[in-house]
């Protein structure tokens, strides 16, 4: 069978996440890349490097949804230290807890179907301040 | 680089169709040939002189295809930009050039959807992002959420002036005869109905309806031999920030703050001329985002700007004075039903919520998830 000419961005991503780790990409130039592209925005650049991330960030905001019916839940955007930003949950914490600035660390849990999912932790205050 | 003409091509036409629940078995297309022959009507032009088609619905995936199929048109002028509720700016910033560059002459701009019949699920799938889909944000309503929340955190805005925002289009809602919502709202009605998406109450949503509407823009010396009085487009602006909610770089930043200058520059006005804005609010978040980014108010004050009937009728700017998505109709993408009032309120039609000095007007779209922002400026005769 043929061969795509071509790995999908998304499919690297996903065998990072299978083996646990949150990847991103990087510019020649050390600018970080997300989400992942075969061509880098802005200047066009196609050999776009990966990097696994530490998995620390900061929450840069967040909502509470609210589905008829169903228990409440989180949605934020965290910034992660390497400066680039992904959507995710902050899990194990109240959702109203869940506050803009504070520090999260990402674990790479599975959805219903099984597919690997970068959520997130709040990381404790006197940890974070460590 | 040649300069688009100021005013060069003007409104001559425009109406709604049908609103609110028009039923199942209507289609989108219906909705836009219905509103095509109303604003045929009030402006003495025949379905034969229509050689442009622009239209976009989220339900009808090619647009002026299916438009022109429908009313036997054989324009000599296409597009279909579907950027979402800031479409019809899009279509108009297009049409006023094709206009320009005489590649037409009489242009048609329509929209319908029958969302509501037919549920908002079925009108227009979610888009599946594989890096936001799987931690299920309810969308749009926590793209816009997110946005408020950081406005909030940011700027100090409160809850109380996002619904203050939902309370001045209730308010103008109830003098527009043809406004879905006909009973009037307070900021504790807001507050305390069902949240959706904290800090967004479903108050704070626009409406879920049907709707649809039409534009007829034509060269500023056909306008002149037309039944209405002409309204000009004396600038436009377009532009785009992001996709999805997660690659915004800062949410409390729209791309407004780059059309909204390409516009106003375009018009040779600032926002201090504006006698009528109306701001697209698709949720009680957005007009606050829209003062700010067209430079009604500083960056970060559009909180205070709104609060206690800053926009609501006599309140220190007119906005959204048909009710706005909030309370009169939002039937997915509204961008047109705003320029649509635009005109209307400079022709001096508007009943009991026409403004006073009415030569100035702008329309503001948005498109996506705080997306794609296209700003469209109209001025009386007199403006030019």
């Amino acid at each position: 069978m043929a061969q795509p000419a071509t790995t999908a961005p998304l499919e690297t991503y996903l065998t990072h996440l299978a083996r646990g780790e949150l990847a991103f990409q990087r510019t020649p130039d050390g600018t970080p890349v997300f989400f992942p592209r075969l061509v880098a925005p802005r200047s066009g650049e196609t050999d776009l490097q990966w990097h696994v991330s530490a998995g620390l960030g900061t929450v840069y905001s967040a909502t509470t949804i609210h589905p008829k019916g169903e228990p409440s839940y989180n949605v934020s955007l965290i910034d992660m230290d390497e400066g680039f930003r992904l959507m995710s949950r902050v899990e194990g914490v109240d959702p109203h807890a869940v506050r803009i600035g504070m520090r999260v660390q990402v674990r790479i849990a599975s959805d219903k179907d099984g597919t690997p999912l970068p959520l997130f932790d709040a990381i404790p205050q006197q940890q974070a301040s460590s | 680089m040649t300069a688009m003409k100021r005013g060069g091509a003007a409104v001559v036409g425009v109406a709604e169709s049908d609103l609110g629940i028009v039923g199942p078995h209507m289609t989108p297309v219906d909705l836009m040939a219905q509103a095509t022959v109303r604003a045929l009507d009030e402006c003495g032009l025949a379905l034969g002189d229509i050689d442009a088609v622009f239209a976009a619905s989220a339900q009808v995936r090619f647009g002026p295809m299916m438009l022109a199929e429908y009313l036997g048109l054989n324009p000599r002028f296409l597009d279909g930009t579907q950027i979402g509720g800031s479409s019809f700016m899009s279509h108009l910033a297009h049409a006023v050039a094709a206009i320009e560059l005489g590649l037409c002459e009489v242009a048609l701009i329509a929209y319908g959807s029958t969302q509501r019949s037919v549920s908002r699920s079925a009108a227009s799938p979610t888009d599946i992002n594989p890096y936001e889909t799987p931690f299920r944000p309810m969308m749009p309503a926590s793209a816009y959420a997110l946005a408020a929340a950081r406005h909030m955190y940011q700027f100090g805005t409160t809850r109380e002036q996002l619904a203050d925002v939902a309370v001045a289009a209730r308010q103008w809602a109830l003098l527009n005869p043809v406004a879905w919502e006909k009973e009037p709202l307070t900021r504790e009605q807001v507050l305390s109905s069902r949240m959706v998406s904290d800090p967004l109450t479903v108050r704070d949503c626009c409406l879920v309806l049907d709707g649809g509407g039409a534009m007829i823009v034509t060269s500023a010396a056909r306008a002149r031999d037309c039944g209405k009085r002409p309204i000009h487009v004396l600038g436009t602006g377009e532009a785009i920030g992001h996709g999805s909610i997660s690659n915004m770089s800062d949410l409390t930043t729209t791309a407004a703050a780059i059309s909204g200058p390409r516009a106003f520059t375009a018009a040779g006005v600032g926002p201090g001329d504006v006698d009528v804005a109306l701001l697209y609010d698709a949720f009680t978040i957005t007009p606050i985002l829209f003062l700010e980014d067209l430079g009604f108010c500083a960056k970060g004050e559009g909180g205070a700007f709104v609060q206690d009937g800053g926009i609501a009728p006599n309140g220190r700017l007119a906005v959204n004075t048909n009710g706005g998505g909030l309370s009169y109709c939002h039937p997915g993408m509204y961008g047109l039903l705003a320029m649509i009032e635009c005109v209307r309120q400079l022709r001096g039609e508007c009943g009991a919520r026409q403004i006073g000095r009415h030569d100035i007007a702008v329309a503001h779209g948005n498109g996506g998830v705080l997306s794609s922002q296209c700003t469209a400026i109209f001025g009386t005769p007199a403006t030019l």
